[in-house]
């Protein structure tokens, strides 16, 4: 077993984590960053699609752009990235078990931030075992990362952001998108998105749910069922698609284990996907020196995760006195900035909203930790 | 139930609303942005690559853009950088009987110059055939290729895109 040392420690290299790095480790820190993947950036690089969000966060760039960027900045920043590492466990002392490289390693932070983001939600319904159903995201990793079409004829439940880009995709990369189905009355994602598919022929089906998936060794139906106002099968309602893949984009949830061994205060938070920790503004959990960025602080989008990871990289280094709490407070104001434009909006209020009543809970807490000390 | 929000498809009230279509007189004259952009969303990359002023958003990036028709030159730099793809030049100056859409298309295989294609509407239907004036695909453009289709006048403010092709 080794020790290693240093400033500070982030666990996952996607848009939280390098944006952390890329601060912490300008501002004068020793950072070291693991990743489980073999590759940097997270989902960064599975998104070939142009961003949206102000042009102060690159939008009209293609994501994967964004994240060669990202990553050339980290390089150059001196943070030290270890990929193709797991973290599989932390110390109440926020201590890391690490085996990296074929070694075990102890990774002592003075500063942790967790960047480790979010996975995949399952639905199960007849059939949904059946090879040829999937997650949205998994299909995009096949199309975007590894040029694999996992069928030519697909079905997508799911009309979040997520569900409409991977169909999307799933078209640009050669297949047919023959339906999209959503349980609830209106699509979830942008319009504009939406749009996209729509002129490309794709017929949405909102108030539907599967009904079931046929196929002897793999999916070859798929049934579709039209829901009422509380989701409840109409029957008389099933329509039968020849499709030979399912994919399912109904939503993440953070991928909190890390956080929940060191022993942090939780809420439970539906619009963020789930039990998220609790945080203050300079993104630190209830565990003094642990820190927080991105998807696994509530499931959002990639700017939002670059812009948290920015300000636990900065409140980091601030903490370690690399950076004075004149340059920290202007930084960090500027960051807020950003983080309350991508915040706003019809499709920002929600997120909005519950990211204050995490911050409250965090305040909430330390008050009451306060008092009884 | 209509709109985007059902559909994927803004309805025609929607559309009326919108500050970002331009009016009947101002397509007549000639080439102009039509901005399809009817949900608040945080965005603004229009408004920042518009040389000529011709898109506002303003300090709220959730703002709708508003297009300035008398600004708009027709450039069309806008419809390859809106990143919803919910921008097209529309010209119904391009002859008596003839309009022209400029919209991006980000499928392969491209068409060629020359080519009759299927014209598409909002919604995906084939609506009439159109033959291809133009295909741009430079740098400034980042992949997205712009195809300029000639239509009949009366689908001009109807096609949105084309039928994508097949693949060899």
């Amino acid at each position: 077993m080794k020790i290693k040392e240093v400033d500070v420690a982030i666990v996952g290299a996607g848009s939280a984590g390098l944006s952390a790095a890329y601060q912490a480790a300008t501002a004068g820190a020793k950072v070291l960053v693991m990743d489980e993947n073999r590759l940097p950036g997270g989902q960064l690089f599975k998104q070939i699609h142009k961003f949206f969000g102000s042009r102060a966060h690159q939008a009209g760039t293609r994501g994967y752009v964004i994240g060669q960027q990202l990553l050339e900045r980290v390089e150059k920043s001196g943070a030290e990235v270890w990929l193709n590492t797991l973290v599989y466990g932390m110390q109440k002392d926020c201590s890391l078990g690490v085996i990296h490289d074929g070694e075990h390693y102890v990774v002592k932070a003075k500063k942790v931030i967790i960047a480790t983001g979010a996975k995949e939600n399952y639905l199960a319904f007849p059939g949904s075992t059946l090879p040829g159903v999937m997650g949205a995201g998994a299909a995009q990793t096949m199309i975007n990362v590894n040029r694999v079409l996992p069928g030519q004829r697909i079905m997508m439940l799911g009309s979040g952001n997520v569900g409409l880009i991977v169909s999307y995709q799933l078209m640009q990369a050669g297949a047919d998108v023959v339906a999209l189905v959503e349980a609830a009355p209106g699509i979830g994602g942008y319009g504009v998105h939406a749009g996209k598919i729509r002129r490309a022929g794709v017929p949405f089906y909102v108030s539907h749910t599967i009904k079931e998936v046929i196929g002897k060794d793999e999916v070859e139906k798929v049934t579709i069922v039209q829901v009422d106002s509380k989701f409840q099968q109409i029957p008389g309602t099933e329509k039968t698609f020849d499709v030979d893949t399912l994919c399912l984009a109904v939503g993440l949830n953070p991928m909190t284990e890390l956080i929940w061994m060191a022993g942090c205060e939780f809420c439970f938070i539906p619009a963020f996907g789930g039990h998220v920790p609790l945080h203050d503004r300079n993104m630190e959990t209830s565990v003094a020196g642990l820190y927080v960025a991105g998807d696994v602080t509530g499931v959002e989008e990639a700017s939002s995760a670059m812009e948290e990871g920015n300000m636990a990289g900065v409140a980091a280094a601030e903490a370690l006195g690399y950076l004075s709490a004149e340059d920290a407070a202007a930084k960090k104001a500027e960051i807020t900035g950003r983080l309350n434009t991508l915040r706003s909006g019809q499709f920002g209020e929600k997120r909005r909203v519950a990211k204050e009543q995490q911050l409250q809970y965090m305040a909430d807490y330390q008050a009451k930790k306060g008092g009884s000390l | 139930m209509e709109g985007v929000k059902f559909t994927g498809v803004p309805s025609a009230e929607e559309l009326a609303n919108c500050p970002g279509v331009p009016s009947e007189e101002r397509k007549k004259k000639g080439r102009v942005a039509c901005v399809e952009c009817v949900q608040e969303i945080p965005c603004n990359p229009c408004e920042g690559i518009c040389k000529f002023g011709a898109i506002t958003i303003g300090e709220q990036i959730t703002n709708l853009p508003c297009l300035h028709e008398e600004k708009c030159t027709g450039c069309g730099l806008c419809v390859a950088n809106c990143p919803g793809l919910a921008i097209t030049i529309v010209d119904k100056s391009y002859s008596e009987t003839e309009g022209t859409v400029d919209f991006p298309f980000e499928y392969l295989p491209l068409p060629n110059k020359g080519d009759v294609v299927d014209a598409v509407s909002r919604g995906g239907e084939v609506v009439c055939k159109g033959t291809v004036l133009a295909v741009t695909k430079v740098k400034s453009y980042a992949g997205t290729a712009v195809v300029r289709l000639a239509v009949p006048m009366e689908y001009v403010d109807v096609v949105r895109s084309m039928k994508r092709l097949p693949r060899n």
